[in-house]
């Protein structure tokens, strides 16, 4: 009877760790952050993209503003896809769009708005990418929606018409 | 006399350099304590992509205005979550992954005692 008992527990007991590793097998163990973060925005010093002259983050934000920051740099080739679509979005006005250019060679990055058109109210540099960090980018192109100095939503990779087509039921 | 200068500016430069090894020291441990955000599965130490070549640089910065190991793990989460971190503490998530090793430990060694009192 004991023995029966004893044998009767182990299984129960492996079968209760089986379920829990079975369980995880169907979580993806990819990472994905969470999106729909509340923070406020980081404060940071950098320098003006055109002008280099020293900026701080509360002369680029404005409280009371609806801005879209993104992050791009011209050897990300992503960038170059979604570039045309923050080149209308910057024509119906509704939204300013914050360039920060990320670990870019100068000459490179003023070709690339040259050719793509210029979509930024205005760009700001971070040479060494920490800026990036001190946001919590996951990578280039990122790209935050941002109100009242708050960080509304966060765009992991290159924009696409659905997710511009939300961002804009979201500002409404 | 050269040679009394010589010395003398490597008796200088000996402690700098002392720091300096110390410091690098620190911004490998903790960036081996950091995932990588790329490369998710790798630290940031042994990652050479730009993101990761940002957080080494970013470690570095905040080592030098003096915040401590666990202050900059502290800040690192608040960034990111706790996901980023290696070492995960105690938790709703996690306590599965704590508790679990501990109670199947204790299993075994209820079932080994029980069957050294049974021979006995």
């Amino acid at each position: 009877m004991k023995k029966k008992l004893l044998s009767f527990f182990m299984v129960l007991v492996f079968g209760v760790i089986f379920i829990i590793f079975y369980k995880g097998l169907e979580d993806s163990n990819i990472y994905t952050p969470n999106i729909n973060i509340k923070n406020e925005i980081p404060v940071f010093k950098s320098r003006d993209f055109y002008s280099g002259i020293s900026l701080n983050s509360s002369d680029i934000f404005e409280f009371d503003k609806t801005y879209l920051l993104n992050i791009w740099s011209s050897w990300c080739v992503p960038c170059r896809q979604e570039h045309p679509l923050l080149v209308d979005l910057k024509e119906e006005g509704k939204i300013n769009i914050i360039g920060m250019n990320y670990k870019d060679n100068r000459k490179n990055a003023e070709n690339f708005l040259q050719d793509l058109g210029n979509p930024y109210k205005e760009v700001f540099i971070d040479l060494d990418g920490t800026i990036a960090i001190e946001w919590g980018a996951y990578g280039v192109p990122e790209s935050f929606l941002i109100h009242n100095n708050k960080i509304i939503k966060k765009y992991i990779g290159p924009l696409n018409q659905q997710l511009i087509y939300e961002m804009k039921l979201l500002v409404k | 006399m050269n040679v009394l200068k010589i010395t003398l500016i490597i008796f200088l430069l000996l402690p700098f350099s002392f720091i300096k090894a110390d410091e690098q020291d620190k911004q490998n441990k903790i960036t081996k304590n950091l995932r990588c955000l790329i490369c998710q599965g790798q630290s940031v130490y042994d990652s050479d992509s730009e993101f990761a070549n940002s957080l080494k640089t970013l470690v570095d910065k905040k080592l030098e205005e003096g915040l401590s190991e666990d202050q900059i793990y502290e800040y690192f989460k608040d960034k990111y979550g706790e996901w980023i971190l290696y070492d995960p503490k105690l938790n709703k998530n996690t306590y599965i992954l704590w508790l679990l090793p501990l109670f199947i430990f204790l299993i075994g060694g209820a079932i080994i005692a029980k069957s050294l009192i049974i021979k006995k």
